[in-house]
């Protein structure tokens, strides 16, 4: 393994980029690629699966068989508002591997009483975001119903390019808020990325049921179609 | 305490820089019951020092030898451990599950 890359490898792990290592097992010839190269890699395809699942693996045939070394961000989840539903929503999300921070102004509500093993930031989200740091493996979720509160973050998250963004709130409280955002100059490309009604569609009535059902979609939004930078789409 | 993967690529990059011959173990492909998945790493020095682990403790011994030729020569090697492969090799994996290691010096 050339040094170099493994140095580069690591920098881009510590930075929360994704890379992966690919190494030609006939040769020992070995290259570093980032999202910024990958639509020229002659192995693209699976490098995406790869940057989706997290997952290193062999691939590829007799003298074209390379393995991949690869390094992803762990996901996070940036939650807004200190409410029931992100009370049900940190043992889940701790169980099923994702760090999470809770931001909320509302001191009442962001105290570590009402979340023992949960970073939370009693804070608006305009200074708290910068300082958690939203990027592609975070996923943005806005649950306090207040737009004050809830909207800056979600335009902070779609900016980001974040995997996930998602909302709290009706169909017709959505409209509503659509319209806020546009005003504030969203297209309506980013818009539709947002989330909302947020959570799978699974009749969710409980807290708990509704912080299950975002997870499971949270998940859906990793898995299945992976950081904008990772899609096929990308390349073009 | 166990070493994750990303300890171990940490460790590999800090003992090199550090000016110790160093060379990496990385799990390939694995068949049945094999005690470690994909991707795991053992790193090795050149005084036989390690961190990590590619079979839970089965093979290590023997990657660790041969990790001292890899050192040596400079060139990869691909190893294979199984059961079925006990007459070829010295050691096997007792799970009943097989194995293929690449061993790498880092340069």
């Amino acid at each position: 393994m050339r040094l170099d890359l493994l140095s580069r490898l690591m920098a881009e792990r510590a930075a929360r980029r994704p890379a992966i290592l690919v190494t030609q097992l006939a040769t020992g010839a070995q290259r570093l690629v980032t999202p910024e190269t990958l639509a020229a890699d002659p192995l693209s395809a699976d490098l995406r699966k790869a940057l989706r699942t997290g997952k290193s693996g062999a691939v590829g045939e007799d003298a074209d068989r390379a393995f991949l070394t690869v390094e992803v961000p762990p996901p996070r989840l940036a939650v807004i508002g200190a409410v029931h539903i992100s009370q049900a929503l940190a043992p889940l999300a701790r169980v099923a591997g994702y760090d999470m921070v809770i931001i909320d102004p509302r001191t009442a509500f962001a105290t570590a009483e009402r979340f023992p093993d949960v970073r939370v930031i009693a804070e608006w989200p305009d200074q708290a975001l910068p300082e958690v740091g939203l990027d592609p493996f975070t996923a943005l979720i806005a649950l306090t119903h207040d737009p004050k509160i809830d909207e800056p973050a979600l335009e902070a998250g779609l900016n980001a390019g974040c995997f996930y963004v998602g909302a709290l709130g009706s169909r017709r409280t959505h409209a509503k808020r659509l319209e806020r955002l546009s005003a504030r100059g969203l297209g309506s490309a980013a818009l539709d990325r947002i989330h909302a009604p947020i959570g799978l569609d699974i009749g969710a009535v409980s807290p708990g049921e509704i912080a299950v059902a975002i997870l499971a979609e949270v998940i859906g939004a990793l898995r299945k179609d992976g950081p904008a930078m990772v899609r096929p789409e990308a390349a073009a | 305490m166990l070493s994750t993967e990303d300890d171990v690529l940490e460790a590999a990059l800090r003992w090199r820089r550090e000016g110790r011959a160093v060379a990496l173990a990385t799990v390939l492909e694995t068949w049945g019951s094999a005690p470690r998945p994909v991707g795991s790493h053992l790193v090795i020095d050149a005084e036989g020092n390690f961190l990590g682990s590619v079979s839970g403790g089965c093979v290590e011994g023997e990657v660790v030898s041969e990790a001292a030729d890899v050192i040596a020569s400079g060139t990869p090697r691909i190893l294979e451990f199984g059961v079925a492969d006990e007459t070829a090799w010295r050691v096997g994996l007792s799970c009943g599950g097989a194995i293929r290691v690449y061993v790498e010096r880092v340069d």
